[in-house]
């Protein structure tokens, strides 16, 4: 079930949520609309539902224009942060409450809703739990049951605003893998809204990067990662260092260092840039291997699992840099606080405007 | 060494000062005034006071007092969840004013209210004529006495379910919505659920209250013997007789009542609870 989002525009008084917003997103495809909070991503996600209303702008849902229906019109699945389970309702009857609120023709009979229901529950791995009441779960398992809940009444489109935003780090791993699967298992056109990069380049297909109300990227997880389009979205897609400073003769400079600035910027004329370096894209050696290496110091070393975290005070450097690498490269190094290395800075990506982060 | 370990230890200190201090003042308060009525009424002896509380005049009292108590509760029960819908759900200008209003009942003296209705109703006020002119009787009759226990009872049911009703989240509403419920249904199966429990102790604290309102009724009433005189009504004119030990025989069964009924209540709240806790 396709979804075409037309010039979508909506304003809360005093600022723009959503500026002309223009998305299209193909049937059976699982998309995120990532960003920072506030950037309008949540506000999209209820538009699409119906939940809100767009000051302009058009919500085609399979060719047909959808923008002015109630929700309960729509037959989109909407799974919600909280899980808004219904309390007083045990988890069946939270399920076969979208089937039992069919007017009396379209309504299936009670044994079809039950069977659903248990079909429903198999697949969400939650059957066990059909006489309980969402109280006595934990929040994975409500949320499991918000979306079992959600399927039941076979939505065209499922759209989950950060579902696993209020669960812990391991749970919110697991579902997320599992949300994976179950995707790959029934093919329901689906959107969810989540600031965690992590998450969407884990979990989507496609990566809508949104910032203030605007699009500014969309994409495979690969591309969006290896060729963000602006400063915005490489520092949103992972922890960067930035380096401001100017552009001049085809040179960036950072600090007192130079590097070779992207060919499409070779020949503009003298300007403001920043140019961002990923941490794990720092080579560390005790040996100067190239005359461009930076002789720095460690600072300090943290611990994080499989890598190891530097932060490293950089000879003409204003700011310390921030360097990750491999554990069995910090053991073979025998790095230490108060250490000298030598520094490589193996990819920068320049950007060029005097864009705020 | 048993005898410290024994002893569960509490986060909150002060249990053992806190509920002597609670228990010690709902004795002065409430216990020991309550139990004269039980001091007063035992001289008496059972037949007596069987004689007292089964005589015609009483027994239709309390038909009466339980009865309109009943009917302004229900009555309550439905636009006291209007209203507190409409303060909770809405804004609009004059909405606090409102909100006020509301609670004038519980602040205003009820021989106020009595007078009011008195004027109001009465064959030459502004309603009473209209209502005359249909065969309606408010004044002298157990409707008047209906309106009256409406007016006292209706801040329990607003305040009770004011709220439980706020704290009813939207995600709730739009969840049910989003799965093709219609206003109504999702009303029904899943707010009027929830609010029911407020609903059921707003009501019956009216209907409590009810069936105590003396002030404001007794204006309104006329007060005919076997029509309508409320049990409180009957318990005053006993004590005007200085017929002592029958106005506190016809006060047990009024608190009898009253007590197992709220005692109903929490039962039935209690089994509520149990379910989805």
């Amino acid at each position: 079930m396709s979804i075409e989002l037309q010039n979508i525009t909506k304003k809360f008084t005093g600022y723009t949520a959503l500026d002309n917003i223009n998305l299209n997103v193909a049937s059976g495809e699982l998309v995120a609309l990532l960003g920072p909070s506030g950037c309008g991503k949540t506000t999209l996600l209820r538009i699409i539902a119906g939940l809100e209303l767009p000051d302009s702008g058009k919500i085609i849902l399979e060719n047909k224009d959808t923008t002015n229906l109630p929700p309960r019109k729509k037959n989109v699945g909407f799974v919600f942060q909280h899980y808004a389970l219904f309390r007083r309702l045990t988890v069946f009857e939270n399920v076969a409450f979208g089937l039992k609120v069919l007017p009396m023709r379209e309504r299936p009979s009670r044994s079809a809703i039950q069977e659903r229901v248990e079909h429903l529950l198999k697949l969400v791995q939650m059957d066990w739990a059909i006489k309980r009441y969402p109280s006595q779960l934990s929040g994975g398992q409500r949320q499991r049951v918000a979306l079992a809940r959600a399927l039941a009444v076979n939505p065209k489109v499922l759209l989950l605003d950060e579902p696993f935003s209020a669960l812990d780090a391991k749970v919110r791993q697991e579902l997320r893998r599992w949300l994976r699967k179950l995707h790959d298992e029934i093919h329901v056109t689906s959107i969810f809204v989540t600031h965690d990069q992590e998450e969407a380049l884990e979990l989507a297909d496609r990566i809508v990067v949104i910032n203030k109300g605007r699009i500014e990227q969309q994409g495979t997880p690969q591309e969006v990662y290896d060729h963000p389009v602006n400063a915005f979205v490489y520092n949103f897609l992972g922890n960067v260092n930035v380096f401001h400073g100017r552009i001049k003769n085809g040179k960036v400079s950072l600090g007192t260092h130079h590097v070779d600035a992207p060919d499409e910027l070779k020949n503009t004329e003298e300007r403001a840039s920043q140019a961002f370096v990923r941490p794990h894209e720092i080579g560390i050696s005790r040996i100067r291997s190239a005359e461009s290496d930076l002789a720095g110091t460690i600072q300090e070393v943290r611990i994080m699992g499989g890598q190891i975290g530097l932060n490293l005070a950089c000879e003409g450097f204003e700011h310390p840099i921030d360097a990750e690498i491999p554990r069995e490269l910090y053991l073979n190094l025998q790095l230490a606080k108060g250490e000298k290395v030598f520094v490589s800075l193996n990819r920068v990506r320049v950007f060029t405007g005097d864009y705020e982060i | 060494m048993t005898l410290f370990q024994k002893k569960r230890r509490n986060i909150l200190p002060g249990f053992g000062l806190s509920m002597g201090y609670t228990v010690f003042y709902l004795s002065a308060i409430v216990i020991v005034p309550l139990s004269m009525i039980f001091f007063n009424t035992i001289p008496m002896g059972w037949e007596p006071f069987i004689h007292a509380v089964t005589a015609p005049r009483v027994l239709a009292s309390y038909r009466l007092s339980f009865s309109t108590a009943l009917f302004a509760a229900l009555f309550d029960a439905i636009v006291g969840l209007l209203t507190a819908w409409v303060l909770v759900r809405y804004r609009f200008p004059g909405k606090q004013f409102l909100d006020a209003l509301v609670d004038l009942p519980f602040a205003l003296p009820t021989a106020v209210a009595g007078i009011c209705f008195a004027t109001l109703y009465s064959p030459v006020g502004w309603l009473g004529e209209t209502l005359a002119k249909w065969n309606i009787e408010i004044i002298n009759s157990p409707t008047g006495i209906v309106v009256a226990l409406i007016f006292i009872g209706f801040p329990f049911v607003v305040r009770t379910i004011q709220p439980v009703l706020e704290e009813v989240e939207q995600e709730i509403e739009e969840a049910a919505q989003c799965l093709g419920a219609t206003r109504w249904q999702t009303f029904r199966k899943i707010l009027l659920p929830h609010l029911f429990p407020a609903l059921l102790t707003g009501s019956t604290l009216a209907f409590a209250r009810g069936i105590g309102e003396y002030g404001s009724v007794i204006f309104i009433a006329g007060n005919l013997p076997m029509k309508t005189e409320i049990a409180p009504l009957m318990i005053m004119s006993k004590l005007d007789q200085f017929d002592y030990a029958g106005a506190s025989a016809v006060a047990l069964v009024l608190l009898l009542i009253s007590f197992s009924m709220l005692l109903l209540l929490n039962a039935v709240q209690e089994w509520q609870q149990k379910e989805y806790r």
